[in-house]
C-alpha cells in the first residue's frame, strides 16, 4: 500500500475510534449529573411509584451499558432520539440549525481563510515595516474584542450610521441563497474580525519560519521578487502549520458562536444547546455534544490528512 | 582589459556582530580587497573559514547575507557598477548574469518542487528562453554532467536523489540561463572522498564546454588547483596572495600560503604492535526492528597508546560501530573486551570504571556542550562525577587540564559561544582526559575544522598520547589525517571491514578495489591530478 494512503487510513481510523471514545465520556459524564430523566420530567413532587413506572417505561431501570449500547446504535441509525420538553424528534430539529450552522460558518470561512493567508502571506513579506504592523495592530485589536462587543458596534455602525443590513440575521427554509446571504452578513463579518488574527499570525510565524531555509536564499539568488519567493518558495513549505489553524479556527467558528447567534437571533445549533441546557433536556444535550466533538475530530483529522498529503516525503517515497 | 567581466576595486564589507552579553560590535569582513575574473575563466578564492570568501563570492551578486553590508570600493561587473545598484537592477542580473551553485544543495532545494520546476525557474522568469527551450536544456545539461537518467530525473523531488547528484542538478540549474559568470561556493565540501571527484571533473568538464566565467570559493586547496587559472588566497578579509594556479601551489611567496600548501605533512612512524586494551570480535549489529545488518562480523583491536584509525565514507559504519563499543547500540552477535575484562553489550549493564575509561569526542565540538556553562564547569564535571573533587582540588587540575591543551588561565570562567571552533575542540578534549581514560573514540573530531588548526589539534593528540599513553579509535573519512596519526588501520565499506593492519601494509599495494578507489580519489596538491585519476580509470576499466 502507498505509504500515504496507509497514514490517511490509520488517521481515519483514529478519528472514529476517537469519536467513540468521546460518546462514552459524554454518556459517562451526562450520566453523572445527580438526577435523572424521569425525575426532570415529573419534577421534584413526583411520588416514587410515578417515578419508578416512568423509569420502566422509558427502560432507565436497565443497566447503564445496556441503555449505551441502546444510545449508541440509535446514533448510528441516524436516531437520537427524542426531546423531552417538545417531544420533538431531535434529529429532526437538528438538522435544520445543523444546516444554518454551516451555512453561517461556511460564509465566514470563506471570507476569513483566504484573507488571513493573503494578510499573512504580506505581513511576512514586510515583516518588521509597516505594512506588518499595520495588520497585525488592526488583526489583533479585533480577536481582543469580546465578541458582543464587535457585534454591538458592527450593528450600530452598519445598522446605524449606514442602514445597509438588518440587525436580526432571520433566516427561514424556502429563503433564496442571496437573501440568505443578505440575511447573515452582519454575524459573518463579526466572526470573520474574530478569527481572522490567529490564522494571519500563525500564517506569518510559518512563513517567516521557513525564510531562514537555505533553499529561500537560493530563490532570491534567482533575481524573484520578494513576493514571489514567499509565495513560491515559502508558502508550500509552511502549509501543515498554517493548515492545523485554520481547522482549529473552523472548528470554532462551528461549536463556539453561540453568543453571536444569541446577538443576532440566528436560530442554529449553538442556541439550540444553550436551550436545552437550561430545560436539562439530556438526550438534546447528549447528541448536539456528540455532534461538535464529531465536528472537532473530522477537521482535526483532516488537518493532519492535509499535512500528510503536502509532505512531498510522504507523498513521494525514494 | 576588453575581456574583464567581472572585478573588485578595494571591495570593503561589513557588518555589526552581537556577542551574547557585549554591546554590539562594528566588524570588518573584507578589507580593500581588488581583483578580477576574465570572460571564460576560472578564479578561485581559498582561505579558512572567516577569510571572507564566501562574503566576497555573493558580492559578486551585490548580496549580503544577513545583516552583512557592501560598504566600500567598486564591483564592477560587464562594464557597471553593481555595488549600489538598485533592488530591481540586482534581481534583473541574478540569476541572469551571475549565478549560485551553495555548499549544500540538500538544503539549497526547495523540498515541495520538483527538480526540473526550479533548474528553469531562472531561465524562464527573466525570460530568456521559454520553458520548453529550458526544458530542453536542462536535460542537456543533466547528460553533460553524467546524470543518470537525464530525461526523467527532472521529475523527482530533492530528497529523491543522492547529494553527489543533487549538487550536480544544483551546477545544472546555475549554468541553464547560460549566466556570464557562477559562483561555486565549496561545491565539494559537504561530498565523499569519491563522490566528490566526480562531482568535480562534472563541474570542470561543464566550466569547460559552456565557457563561463567562474568564481570557485573552497577551503581545500587541492580541490581548487584542480579548476582553477588563478587563486586569491585569503585571510581575516585580506588579500594574502594572488597569482596563478602554478604560482601558488609551485612557488608560494608568502609564509601563510607555504602553510596551507605543505599542511597535512604531520610525519607519524607507526608504533609496532602489542597486546590490545580494545578488542572488537566478530560483532554484528542492526538496529532495532530491522534485519539489515548495518555492522557484519567486524574484528578490530587497538593497543595502549595506540591509534586505530576507522576510514570509510558516510554510511559505511564507522560511527555504528563506535555506538557498538561505547553501548549505545548493543550488538547482536560478537564479544567487545576491554582492559583485560569483557564489556556488557548493554551501556545499563556497565560500571563506572568501564565508562571512565571509554571516553568520546565529537566532530561538532559546538553542540556536544552545554552553551550555559563555562568551561570550567564542563570540564570539571568528570572530576566530580569520577572521582569526587572538590574545591581546590578540582580548580587545580582544571587548571593542570587547560596547560596541557594549551589554553591559558582565563579560559575557566568562559562559556562555549566566546571560544573558536578549535578552543571548543580543545575543550572537549580536556574534558575527555579530565576522566583519565585508556581509550579515546575521536569521531571526526578535525573535519569540521579549518586545515591549519586542524593540524593544531592532531599535533596535540600526538602530543598527549606520548605523555598519557592513552589509545584513540580515530574514525575519519580523511585519509591525509589517517596518514598523520594512525598506528593501524581499518577500511570500512557498508559495515564491513574490507581492509585491515598495520598503517604500511595498509596503504602499500596490492589494494583491493574500493581501497585503491578511495586512496585514488583524495585530491593531491599538484596540478592536472584530476585528469591524470580519470584517465588512469579510464585505461583500467578499458583493459577490463
Amino acid at each position: 500500500m502507498h505509504p500515504v494512503l496507509k497514514l490517511v487510513v490509520q488517521r481515519v481510523a483514529l478519528g472514529l475510534l476517537l469519536l467513540l471514545a468521546v460518546s462514552a465520556v459524554i454518556f459517562l459524564g451526562v450520566e453523572a449529573l445527580p438526577g435523572d430523566t424521569a425525575q426532570a420530567i415529573l419534577g421534584q413532587q413526583a411520588t416514587p411509584e410515578a417515578l419508578a413506572n416512568l423509569r420502566e417505561q422509558m427502560g432507565l431501570d436497565q443497566p447503564a451499558l445496556t441503555r449505551y449500547f441502546q444510545w449508541l446504535g440509535g446514533v448510528v441509525q441516524g436516531d437520537l432520539g427524542t426531546a423531552l420538553t417538545n417531544k420533538a424528534d431531535i434529529a429532526q430539529s437538528i438538522g435544520q440549525r445543523l444546516g444554518n450552522t454551516l451555512f453561517l460558518a461556511g460564509c465566514a470561512a470563506a471570507i476569513s481563510v483566504p484573507l488571513a493567508i493573503l494578510l499573512g502571506l504580506i505581513a511576512a513579506r514586510y515583516a518588521g515595516r509597516w505594512p506588518d504592523k499595520l495588520i497585525s495592530g488592526v488583526t489583533l485589536t479585533t480577536i481582543s474584542l469580546p465578541e458582543f462587543v464587535a457585534a454591538y458596534f458592527v450593528i450600530f455602525l452598519l445598522t446605524q450610521v449606514f442602514p445597509i443590513f438588518q440587525p436580526v440575521a432571520m433566516v427561514f427554509p424556502g429563503m433564496s441563497f442571496w437573501a440568505k446571504l443578505h440575511a447573515v452578513a452582519l454575524p459573518v463579518i463579526v466572526l470573520v474580525l474574530v478569527v481572522l488574527a490567529h490564522m494571519m499570525r500563525m500564517t506569518r510565524a510559518a512563513i517567516l519560519n521557513v525564510m531562514q531555509s537555505a533553499y529561500i536564499e537560493t530563490a532570491e539568488l534567482k533575481g524573484l521578487t520578494p513576493m514571489q519567493v514567499v509565495w513560491r518558495h515559502a508558502f508550500p513549505n509552511a502549509i501543515a502549520p498554517v493548515v492545523s489553524v485554520v481547522m482549529l479556527n473552523l472548528a470554532y467558528l462551528v461549536v463556539g458562536v453561540v453568543v453571536v447567534e444569541v446577538v443576532f437571533g440566528y436560530n442554529a445549533l449553538g442556541q439550540y444547546l444553550v436551550d436545552h441546557v437550561t430545560k436539562r433536556d439530556v438526550p438534546v444535550v447528549q447528541a448536539v455534544g456528540l455532534i461538535f466533538a464529531a465536528v472537532y475530530i473530522f477537521l482535526n483529522m483532516a488537518a493532519d490528512v492535509i499535512a500528510i498529503v503536502a509532505n512531498p516525503r510522504l507523498r513521494h517515497p525514494k | 582589459m576588453a575581456d574583464t567581466l567581472l572585478s573588485f576595486n578595494n571591495l570593503k564589507i561589513e557588518a555589526t556582530a552581537y556577542p551574547p552579553g557585549e554591546p554590539p560590535r562594528h566588524v570588518v569582513l573584507v578589507d580593500g580587497v581588488s581583483v578580477s575574473v576574465e570572460k571564460g575563466k576560472v578564479l578561485g578564492l581559498i582561505g579558512e573559514s572567516g577569510a571572507g570568501k564566501s562574503t566576497i563570492g555573493l558580492s559578486a551578486m551585490s548580496f549580503g547575507r544577513g545583516g552583512v553590508r557592501l560598504t566600500g570600493g567598486e564591483i564592477v561587473l560587464n562594464g557597471r557598477d553593481i555595488r549600489t545598484a538598485s533592488a530591481g537592477a540586482l534581481r534583473d542580473l541574478r540569476g541572469r548574469e551571475v549565478t549560485y551553485v551553495a555548499q549544500s544543495a540538500a538544503a539549497s532545494f526547495n523540498p515541495a518542487k520538483k527538480l526540473m520546476e526550479q533548474v528553469i525557474e531562472t531561465s524562464v522568469a527573466h525570460g530568456v528562453m521559454t520553458k520548453a527551450e529550458a526544458e530542453a536544456r536542462a536535460v542537456s545539461l543533466f547528460r553533460q554532467l553524467s546524470l543518470p537518467n537525464p530525461e526523467t530525473i527532472g521529475n523527482r523531488y530533492p530528497h529523491q536523489v543522492s547529494g553527489g547528484q543533487l549538487q550536480r542538478v544544483m551546477t545544472a540549474m546555475a549554468l541553464c540561463p547560460k549566466p556570464d559568470l557562477v559562483i561555486f561556493d565549496e561545491p565539494t565540501t559537504a561530498l565523499d572522498v569519491t563522490t566528490q571527484i566526480d562531482v568535480l571533473a562534472a563541474i570542470k568538464r561543464a566550466i569547460h564546454e559552456t565557457g563561463v566565467a567562474a568564481l570557485y570559493i573552497t577551503h581545500d586547496l587541492a580541490v581548487v588547483a584542480q579548476v582553477a587559472d588563478d587563486i586569491l588566497v585569503l585571510r581575516h578579509g585580506k588579500k594574502v596572495e594572488y597569482g596563478s594556479t602554478d604560482q601558488i601551489i609551485n612557488a608560494p611567496k608568502e609564509a601563510y600560503t607555504q602553510a596551507l600548501v605543505s599542511v597535512r605533512s604531520i610525519d607519524h612512524a607507526e608504533k609496532p604492535q602489542a597486546a590490545p586494551v580494545l578488542s572488537v570480535q566478530n560483532v554484528t549489529a542492526r538496529y532495532k526492528g530491522t534485519s539489515f545488518d548495518v555492522l557484519k562480523n567486524v574484528t578490530v583491536d587497538v593497543a595502549p597508546g595506540q591509534t586505530l584509525a576507522i576510514v570509510g565514507e558516510s554510511g559505511s559504519g564507522k560511527s555504528t560501530l563506535a555506538r557498538a563499543i561505547t553501548g549505545l547500540l548493543p550488538p547482536a552477535s560478537g564479544r567487545i573486551t576491554f582492559a583485560g575484562r569483557t564489556l556488557s553489550a548493554d551501556l545499563a549493564g556497565r560500571t563506572k570504571d568501564d565508562l571512565r575509561e571509554l571516553q568520546m569526542i565529537y566532530q561538532m565540538a559546538d553542540v556536544a556542550m552545554n552553551p550555559r556553562q563555562t568551561v570550567g564547569t564542563i570540564i570539571g564535571r568528570p572530576l566530580e562525577f569520577y572521582f569526587g573533587l572538590k574545591g581546590a582540588e578540582k580548580e587545580k587540575r582544571i587548571q593542570e587540564l587547560l596547560d596541557q591543551i594549551e589554553m591559558g588561565k582565563g579560559y575557566a570562567d568562559r562559556y562555549p559561544a566566546e571560544l573558536s571552533g578549535g578552543q571548543k575542540q580543545r575543550v572537549c578534549i580536556a574534558r575527555a582526559l579530565a576522566a583519565k581514560p585508556k581509550l579515546i573514540i575521536c569521531d571526526e573530531v578535525t573535519s569540521a575544522l579549518d586545515p591549519l588548526v586542524a593540524d593544531g589539534i592532531l599535533k596535540l593528540l600526538l602530543d598527549l598520547q606520548a605523555r598519557e599513553n592513552v589509545a584513540y579509535l580515530f574514525i575519519t573519512h580523511d585519509l591525509a589525517t589517517v596518514k598523520a596519526i594512525a598506528d593501524k588501520i581499518a577500511v570500512m565499506f557498508k559495515g564491513q571491514v574490507v581492509r585491515y593492519g598495520q598503517k604500511t601494509d595498509v596503504l602499500t599495494p596490492p589494494f583491493d578495489d574500493y581501497t585503491d578507489l578511495l586512496l585514488s580519489s583524495v585530491p593531491e596538491m599538484k596540478l592536472g591530478w584530476l585528469e591524470d585519476v580519470l584517465t588512469t580509470r579510464k585505461m583500467e576499466s578499458a583493459g577490463n
